[in-house]
């Protein structure tokens, strides 16, 4: 097996050295009667071509050809081939856990540069090397917020991603927090009347997303002042981490919790994609996850550890502030390539271009009859627009001109019923748009 | 003429700095397509209060400058393309690379999780593939591919068993008055961190329990400590000191018998796959590390993903959504289960880090026993000849 770099005369050999006379001999602490006796059932083996093979015949069954006008969670954006020119070299792909500071210094160095661009994007003082996705630096967000308050109820706005909710009220049950929902108003933002009537002196942390789920953006300010005000934390959640190359960062929360997928990462149908947790010096003691510190060696050059490790499982166990251990790092490292290509002018362009697109495409969407926008308040690249007729309906028949349109609300906000969110992004083209606007203006036209 | 042969020594500077200290402002490594649509300004359409002019402090440099920099980083790393790592729990093995290929393919990398089912059956037949041969290789009957990472799975796995004990305790409660929400996990002190962490996580309380001189579990003593309170054991096998627990089957059933279940750490799969199964052993649940045991790139530090694997008894529970094959043989995510423990991540899982799992799978087939074979031969060889 090509995997395997030993021939059937080195194995007889060891089995030789080690003195038995069959490798069956070295599993015989496995009891008798639980030792398989035929092969396991599975397909292969196959060669390298077959496998290229089975994975391309997938590959045409799913949406090759299709433009798409989805967001909600994950985006579409420019990647450059120098990510993965990188990111393949061996020495990173294949590295472990960087534990081990002499032998790893490119990886802590990268992730090193990765929370510092993280800091820099968030306005935060400081950000780990990375959590599963931003569902759960979400969720992980508001349990440091748990700890550092010492109180248990969570306030979370309705706008926030219903997959981030979801996850947070799986954890939340566990560690005995108690999660509420606030609505939103006719701007599309979290109302902050009914914020400040349902906070109270135990309550941990305010959870909001901006922009939100239906794309608009919301003002962090009046928030960050009810919640201190009661004494709980502010978690802002990012899902669209490119808006903070045209959008003022979230500086007036107190922990950031940040999908970074759209910095280099492919939709790849839901993952692997990379969580980022930033937030304020004083709260690192409670941060989850790997640290990556900058230090000097024994003959004073700089260098970088894995730092403030008693907050994790493989010191801590049972008191650790988190149980994560393996992150998303290589996801983390192809972030930081990938900003590091876009740079300072590269990100203000693609935001702005982002800006320019979605707007332009809610301006012709609004001019087709009974097509309005159904929020007032500021978007970046994702909009709610509310149709005269069923968005499944219209989807349906957007399908046939090889569309995949906007997101369905109705499902998760069965008040949103015949409203969608549109999103646009750098790489959607006019001529796609304009195919938007034609397919929408010929299923609004039919009954 | 010198007799010894010089090796080419490494040319770079080994005091590579950090990207921003090499930026310089009107630098680009990355240019757009032109704008095709009317641009509009940022001040208006955001409004000033929320504006941003750039991102202060972030890098401007060249393309160059960018492939130089990380190119010399990454000649600092130690890494399996360079050696063997010798460490046990991550089973670093060789990541193929036939494995990046296909996850990049077009059809594979592009699809958004959001998108038509009726556009995702190629997505969702790896998923189905993917289950298949992990069920076959476990030995148990349900599977969720769901959480990003081993301790993910134990966090998954162990709510898993609070739905299941919920689900035994509602029958209970019908003939017993008093409710018992079992506070207990027992847990080997020579277990991984993520266990215990985990376990408090879950809302539970960890009591370590003892093995004998052989680093076995002490049969006696768990006798002893498994009472009505206690939710689980969780076991890794082998355990991190590398030992076999050759009485899985009779710690399965002091645990049955005072209605706790057994949770297994896969970790060290790789010395199991093709020889014996976990469920065959009489383990309830389980977690697999696919970037340990089925070759996905450990990528300094992640991703992975922590699949959880158990008996039927469990299914209910199973986090949302659901994989299930409909008339036709069309596939479909099944998102209405009463009784899911809920979901531990958006969206199915890390897919990427699947699909390569489904590639090694599939390069080996049956011939899987081989690397399991081998990885034994191995570490009984240094033992023996170097110890």
């Amino acid at each position: 097996m090509r995997y395997l770099p030993k021939s059937p005369a080195e194995r007889q050999e060891m089995l030789a050295a080690i003195g038995v006379k069959n490798v069956e001999e070295l599993f015989s602490s496995i009891p008798e009667k639980y030792r398989l006796k035929k092969a396991l059932n599975l397909p292969g083996p196959f060669s390298e071509q077959e496998v290229i093979r089975y994975f391309q015949e997938r590959a045409k069954e799913n949406s090759v050809g299709y433009t798409s006008f989805l967001g909600a969670g994950v985006y579409n954006h420019l990647r450059s081939v120098v990510t993965d020119t990188i990111i393949q070299r061996g020495e990173f792909l294949t590295s472990y856990t960087p534990y081990q500071a002499e032998i790893t210094q490119g990886t802590l160095q990268a992730i090193f540069e990765f929370q510092t661009l993280m800091c820099q994007l968030t306005g935060q003082e400081v950000a780990n090397a990375s959590m599963y996705d931003g569902s759960t630096a979400t969720t992980e967000a508001v349990l440091m917020a748990e700890r550092l308050t010492g109180r248990t109820r969570v306030l979370v706005a309705r706008s926030v991603h219903p997959e981030y909710r979801e996850v947070l009220r799986t954890y939340a049950k566990n560690s005995g927090l108690h999660v509420e929902e606030i609505s939103y108003t006719m701007a599309g933002t979290l109302d902050a009347k009914a914020l400040k009537a349902a906070i109270r002196e135990d309550v941990c942390a305010v959870v909001v997303q901006s922009p939100n789920f239906f794309g608009t953006i919301e003002s962090l300010g009046p928030l960050a002042e009810i919640t201190r005000a009661a004494g709980a934390m502010l978690v802002v959640a990012v899902a669209e981490a490119v808006s903070l190359g045209a959008v003022k960062p979230p500086a007036e929360a107190d922990i950031v919790a940040m999908e970074a997928q759209s910095f280099g990462l492919a939709p790849s149908y839901g993952g692997p994609y990379a969580g980022v947790i930033a937030s304020r010096e004083k709260y690192v003691r409670q941060m989850p996850g790997r640290l990556s510190g900058q230090t000097t060696d024994s003959e004073g050059q700089r260098g970088f550890v894995l730092t403030l490790a008693t907050r994790e499982q493989h010191i801590r166990r049972e008191k650790a502030t988190s149980n994560i251990c393996t992150n998303q790092a290589l996801c983390a490292l192809a972030a930081t390539v990938h900003l590091t290509l876009l740079g300072k002018e590269g990100l203000r362009e693609q935001a702005e271009q982002n800006l320019a697109k979605a707007h332009f495409a809610l301006t012709e969407l609004e001019k087709i009859p009974g097509v309005k926008r159904t929020f007032s308040g500021p978007f970046f690249n994702e909009f709610t627009v509310a149709l005269p007729k069923s968005v499944k309906l219209v989807n349906a028949e957007l399908l046939q001109e090889k569309i995949i349109g906007p997101f369905v609300l109705g499902t998760a906000y069965p008040e949103l019923s015949k409203n969608a969110v549109v999103c646009v992004t750098e790489t959607t083209s006019r001529g796609e748009i304009e195919k938007l606007l034609a397919g929408v203006r010929k299923a609004l036209a039919t009954a | 003429m010198s007799e010894k042969i010089k090796k080419a020594g490494r040319q770079t500077n080994q005091n590579e700095g950090l990207i921003f200290e090499k930026s310089s402002p009107g630098k680009r490594a990355f240019e757009l397509p032109p704008l095709d649509v009317p641009a509009v300004d940022p001040a208006k359409a955001l409004g000033e209060a929320h504006r941003r002019g750039g991102v202060d402090g972030f890098p401007e440099v060249s393309e160059i400058e960018v492939i130089r920099h990380f190119t010399r980083l990454s000649t600092w790393n130690y890494a399996i393309d360079l050696g063997m790592y010798p460490l046990g729990s991550c089973t670093m093995k060789y990541n193929p690379r036939v494995n990046e290929f296909v996850a990049r393919l077009d059809g594979i990398a592009t699809e958004h999780p959001y998108q038509p089912q009726e556009l995702s059956q190629g997505c969702l037949k790896v998923l189905q593939l993917l289950e298949k041969c992990l069920l076959e290789i476990t030995g148990m009957d349900a599977i969720t591919l769901q959480p990003a990472a081993g301790a993910q799975g134990e966090l998954t796995g162990l709510l898993l068993m609070q739905g299941e004990l919920t689900g035994l305790l509602l029958i209970r409660a019908h003939h017993e008055k008093n409710g018992n929400p079992r506070k207990r996990v027992l847990i080997p002190d020579s277990a991984h961190g993520t266990n215990p962490a985990t376990a408090v996580i879950a809302g539970y309380e960890v009591e370590n329990i003892k093995s004998n001189a052989e680093g076995q579990v002490d049969l006696e003593h768990l006798r002893e400590q498994v009472t009505e309170d206690v939710a689980a054991l969780m076991l890794t096998n082998p355990s991190t000191l590398g030992i076999f627990e050759q009485q899985i089957p009779e710690i399965a059933e002091i645990l049955h018998a005072k209605g706790a279940l057994l949770y297994m750490d896969g970790a060290n799969m790789n010395a199991l796959t093709g020889v014996t199964r976990p469920g065959d052993l009489g383990v309830d649940v389980m977690h697999l590390n696919l970037h340990k045991t089925f070759s996905t790139p450990h990528g300094g530090g992640g991703p992975g993903a922590g699949p959880v694997a158990m008996k039927k008894i469990l299914e209910p529970y199973l986090p949302t959504p659901v994989l299930v094959e409909k008339e036709g043989g069309r596939l479909a995510l099944d998102f209405n289960r009463k009784k899911s423990v809920g979901r531990v991540k958006a969206f199915v899982g890390n897919f990427g880090v699947l699909v390569r799992a489904l590639a090694y799978i599939l390069a080996y087939g049956p011939g899987v026993r081989q690397a399991t074979e081998d990885a034994v031969v191995n570490a009984n060889y240094i033992r023996k000849t170097r110890w």
